[in-house]
């Protein structure tokens, strides 16, 4: 299958540092009651990230990004393929495994008031990995919850307060700090500046930059704003419809999109510069998407594709790798030789 | 104000409850309760079975401070000593209760599947069950033994509390913080103990006290009918039983026996009031009101006006909608504070800013529909000529036919219970004079109007039936029915995927060029104001701080608050480098200070910032700016 022999590729160099995390062939197919076929969340998809390295996954709501990132905490059942992490095979791993985990593998989620439980102090919430794994004494404890508030830029002294006493761009900072309690070696970061206004999405994300050179942190970066994935991430992976139509370097994804989808996505993205974005505006109007129904078998894109061919809606492409490392790019499209 | 919500959360749950006096006379009558049952013999020298036939019903006394009975025992020692069957059956009752209650509430809840099928089943089961009947079997098996009553009562009591429970579980389960315990590797248990029960807290107090309360009722109820206590052993029930056979000879009878009944039931839902308010007062306060020990009042805020405001003081003559320094409170505390903007007709204007900026409110106060009870306490709204501000009466009568509004969120906006075409439909008759029939071929137009394919078949949909953006197009159908003069559009695009934005900023821009409607848009987004606007008006805690054509604003900003927006946003970053930042938060509207509101952000700021209310200034023709730095600004040729 040639979707994971881009994988294999991305993975298979021997110069390239080993996979943090890989996922293989992953699909994730949820129940929609009876009559219905099953939801195709996530279908097939493969990708790796290494040691130290950030990879975006980008898409639309309904494209199965958070879905992924689920599977990988386990809070999501696979339904088919693998996730091994750092070499092992936690892709049904039993709870004792996953709790053994849970100090090498975070997360920090989009919603930073649902995910602090309102009801505890800002220390217990902190402190709570630590008796899990390490059952450190009360003083120690709070020293390393002082610590960890005081480098993610907060005051040490919110550890004695509540969740509902800060601010969205402050709980954050509390989120990200929960994750790295442990020390972790991958965080998942599922949509972490969506919710924040602008100034303080840019303080957050470069606090997670910062986190990442000190610490050798690798990040799973799942967010729908292209320009803040391409901010942080080394590598993307675009997705619609729960499957890879493109992955590849950050830089070049954005700069060069070759698939039709991610073309569409960056071009719809209104750009803050009046003259570009009028410039933008006149261009998109000549590539209107014609509607009609998704293709069972053909190509997930082909009905809102703009260049769309026969051949897309009867036969789904796969992913093809147009370039190898080390700026890999791989794209599924039938039409990617002919694309402009 | 961190010390002191250090100091109020370290102080232990109990001294928080006793702070209460309602808790105070609660926690009182039921020490005095208990410890005068417990140690009955040192309250009263008589015992409970001791008679006296000399003396028989007699009132109050010093040898009897409660009076004696029927054969001259003593009210209080019967008292006392019947009291101790009633807390010893609350307890039990309230223990069984608790327990199965608690566990079989949270199992149901967190676990789900069969566990939740069994325990929905049974509890429904219980519930068909008459309780008081099974109470009175229960005690046919078990002659005389109060025990089983209460056990038995506790568990016919437990259905209810297991119902309240599950379906909060069921929310908290749901919750991010549960998915971050279990990617932190706690177990369920500790899940269940740290995350959900704290949660629980509240519920349990108060359904415990009310379930405590009535058990006091319903053991006294037993012991009216002599199934609990046997005769002459005391009890609470027996003393009403007593009194109410003598109650032509000795009325008084009837003081001792109900009214410690009735003070325990009032103390107890007292208490559980109490402990609920303080166990959960440290984080369910809403922020405004926690983090405002003795906020400043509105009233001592300067109005912040100046030689430069009082220039366009005056309504423009040929605006559309002219806003004359507007100022909006809301529970005491002003939240914008002296905004002027103009709409002209068919123009698009932007009102830029982050949240907690007071772009929302201004928005909805010209509308005069300000949330929480907020009021207008100056200047003017000025629509088609009309000053609207502080007349509902001539708002409501523009509000849809002038001015029409779209939020964020187009499920609000739409009722689910009817079909799409339905509302549109009387949307439109409430506009315009016309029969059923054209109103719904206007609301067949107006779907077609927001391009939404087969106008005919969504018409007849429901709101669950349609997509986010689908659901978008309909709302601004619905806003153009009354066709309006002045939509106003509150982050009309933030919940919609970037592809379906684009569409929805193309359908406005289109509506607009085809009925001449000028459009507010509210926004935090620069991209939607590059695309769709052509002036800005930038707002920071509660003022304007600069407003401007786009393509000057965007060139050159004159403000260091829209220059460092504008700069953190993440399509101008230079990969690998970090993003320029603005430090700090917004302040809140009680943070305030009487100079310039972004000095403490500010990389420009000097003394003279904060020494004094900076007025608005036009520096260039067509803008303005509230800056004082603005002349090296402009040397600069912006921040840029």
């Amino acid at each position: 299958m040639t979707a994971s022999s881009a994988s294999t590729s991305e993975t298979g160099t021997a110069s390239a540092p080993p996979a943090v995390l890989e996922v293989r062939d992953l699909s994730v197919h949820f129940r929609q009651g009876r009559g219905h076929p099953p939801l195709r969340a996530v279908d097939g998809v493969s990708f790796a990230v290494r040691a130290g390295e950030t990879v975006g996954l980008v898409g639309e709501s309904g494209s199965g990004k958070s879905t992924i990132g689920r599977a990988v905490l386990g809070l999501n059942p696979v339904t088919e393929g693998r996730i091994s992490f750092a070499g092992d095979d936690i892709t049904r791993a039993a709870p004792r495994v996953r709790r053994r985990l849970s100090s090498r593998l975070q997360v920090v989620f989009q919603d930073p008031y649902s995910s602090l439980n309102p009801a505890r102090t800002i220390g217990q919430t902190l402190a709570e990995p630590l008796l899990v794994h390490e059952k450190s004494g009360r003083a120690e404890t709070a020293e390393r919850v002082a610590a960890m508030l005081r480098r993610v830029g907060m005051p040490a002294d919110a550890a004695d307060r509540y969740p509902g006493q800060f601010s969205g761009g402050q709980r954050q900072r509390i989120a990200i700090a929960r994750a790295l309690m442990l020390s972790p070696q991958l965080v998942i970061c599922d949509e972490p500046v969506s919710a924040l206004d602008l100034s303080i999405q840019a303080q957050v994300m470069n606090l997670l930059a910062e986190l990442q050179d000190e610490l050798a942190l690798s990040y799973l970066f799942i967010a729908h704003d292209l320009p803040v994935v391409r901010h942080l991430s080394h590598r993307v992976l675009v997705l619609y419809r729960g499957q890879v139509l493109e992955s590849g370097d950050a830089g070049a994804v954005y700069d060069r999109p070759a698939h039709p989808y991610t073309q569409a996505l960056l071009a719809a993205a209104p750009e803050p510069d009046p003259a570009a974005q009028r410039a933008r505006r006149a261009s998109r109007a000549a590539a209107k998407a014609e509607p009609g129904p998704p293709s069972p078998t053909g190509c997930v894109f082909a009905h809102r594709c703009p260049q769309v061919a026969d051949r897309c809606r009867t036969e789904r492409p796969e992913l093809r790798v147009l370039a190898p490392e080390p700026a890999p790019r791989a794209v599924a499209c039938h039409l990617v030789d002919e694309l402009p | 104000m961190g010390m002191d919500n250090a100091k109020k959360t370290r102080q232990g749950l109990a001294r928080r409850v006793l702070r209460r006096p309602a808790a105070v006379i609660a926690v009182a009558w039921l020490v005095l309760l208990v410890a005068a049952t417990t140690a009955a013999p040192l309250f009263t020298s008589y015992g409970a079975l001791e008679q006296d036939l000399g003396n028989v019903l007699e009132g109050p006394s010093a040898d009897h401070l409660l009076g004696t009975d029927v054969l001259g025992r003593d009210l209080l020692s019967r008292l006392l000593f019947g009291g101790r069957s009633t807390l010893v059956a609350v307890a039990e009752a309230l223990a069984v209760f608790l327990v199965i209650g608690v566990t079989l509430g949270l199992l149901a809840g967190y676990r789900g599947g069969w566990v939740d099928w069994l325990v929905t089943r049974g509890a429904d089961l219980m519930f068909a069950l008459p309780g008081i009947v099974i109470v009175l079997v229960v005690l046919s098996v078990f002659p005389g033994n109060l025990h089983a009553a209460m056990i038995t009562f506790g568990i016919l009591g437990a259905p209810g509390l297991i119902r309240i429970l599950r379906a909060q579980t069921l929310t908290i389960r749901e919750e991010l913080f549960v998915a971050a315990a279990k990617v932190a590797g706690l177990t369920h248990g500790q899940i269940l103990r740290r995350h959900v029960l704290p949660r629980m807290a509240s519920i349990i107090i108060v359904q415990g006290a009310l379930f405590a309360a009535i058990v006091v009722t319903i053991q006294a109820g037993l012991g009216f009918l002599g199934l609990g206590a046997q005769p002459p052993e005391p009890s609470w029930g027996g003393l009403v039983a007593d009194a109410s056979q003598s109650i032509d000879r000795a009325p008084w009878m009837l003081v001792p026996a109900g009214v410690p009944m009735v003070l325990t039931v009032v103390a107890l839902g007292l208490l559980g009031d109490a402990i609920r308010d303080a166990a959960i007062e440290n984080w369910a306060v809403s922020r405004s009101s926690s983090a405002q020990p003795g906020g400043r009042p509105a009233e001592r805020i300067p109005a912040q006006r100046a030689a430069a405001d009082d220039a366009v003081a005056a309504p423009a003559p040929d605006a559309l909608l002219s806003v004359r320094d507007l100022t909006i409170e809301i529970g005491g505390l002003r939240v914008v504070d002296g905004v002027s903007l103009d709409v002209a007709p068919g123009e698009t204007v932007g009102l830029v800013g982050e949240s907690g900026c007071g772009k929302s409110v201004t928005s909805l106060g010209i509308l005069g529909l300000i949330p929480g009870g907020g009021r207008i306490t100056g200047g003017r709204v000025v629509f088609d000529g009309v000053d609207v501000a502080g007349a509902p009466e001539a708002m409501a009568r523009i509000r849809g036919t002038g001015i029409a509004y779209v939020s964020q969120e187009p499920m609000v906006a739409l009722d689910p219970t009817y079909a799409v075409g339905r509302q549109l439909a009387e949307a439109v008759r409430t506009h315009r004079r016309c029969d059923r029939k054209g109103a719904h071929a206007r609301a067949l137009e107006l779907l077609d109007l927001v391009h939404i394919p087969d106008p005919a078949a969504v018409a007849r949909r429901y709101l669950h039936q349609l997509s986010g953006g689908m659901a978008q197009r309909v709302a601004i159908a619905l806003a153009l029915a009354g066709e309006p003069r002045l939509l106003i559009a509150d982050e009309p695009t933030t919940a919609l995927d970037v592809t379906v934005q684009a569409e929805i900023l193309g359908l406005l821009r289109e509506i607009q060029e085809r009925t001449g409607m000028a459009v507010l848009l509210v926004t935090h987004d620069w991209g939607v104001v590059a695309d769709l606007c052509r002036r800005a008006v930038v707002m920071y805690a509660g003022q304007v701080v600069e407003q401007a054509d786009v393509d000057g604003m965007f060139a050159h900003p004159l403000h260091p608050y829209t220059g460092g927006l504008m700069a953190a946003n993440p399509h101008h970053a230079v990969h690998g480098e970090a993003l320029p930042t603005i430090p700090g938060t917004v302040p809140a509207p009680y943070e305030w200070p009487s100079g310039c509101r972004f000095a403490a952000r500010c990389d420009r700021a000097t003394e003279e910032c904060a020494a004094a209310p900076v007025p608005l200034s036009l520096p260039v023709p067509g803008r303005s700016t509230r800056c004082i730095h603005v002349g090296s600004l402009l040397q600069e040729g912006g921040l840029r």
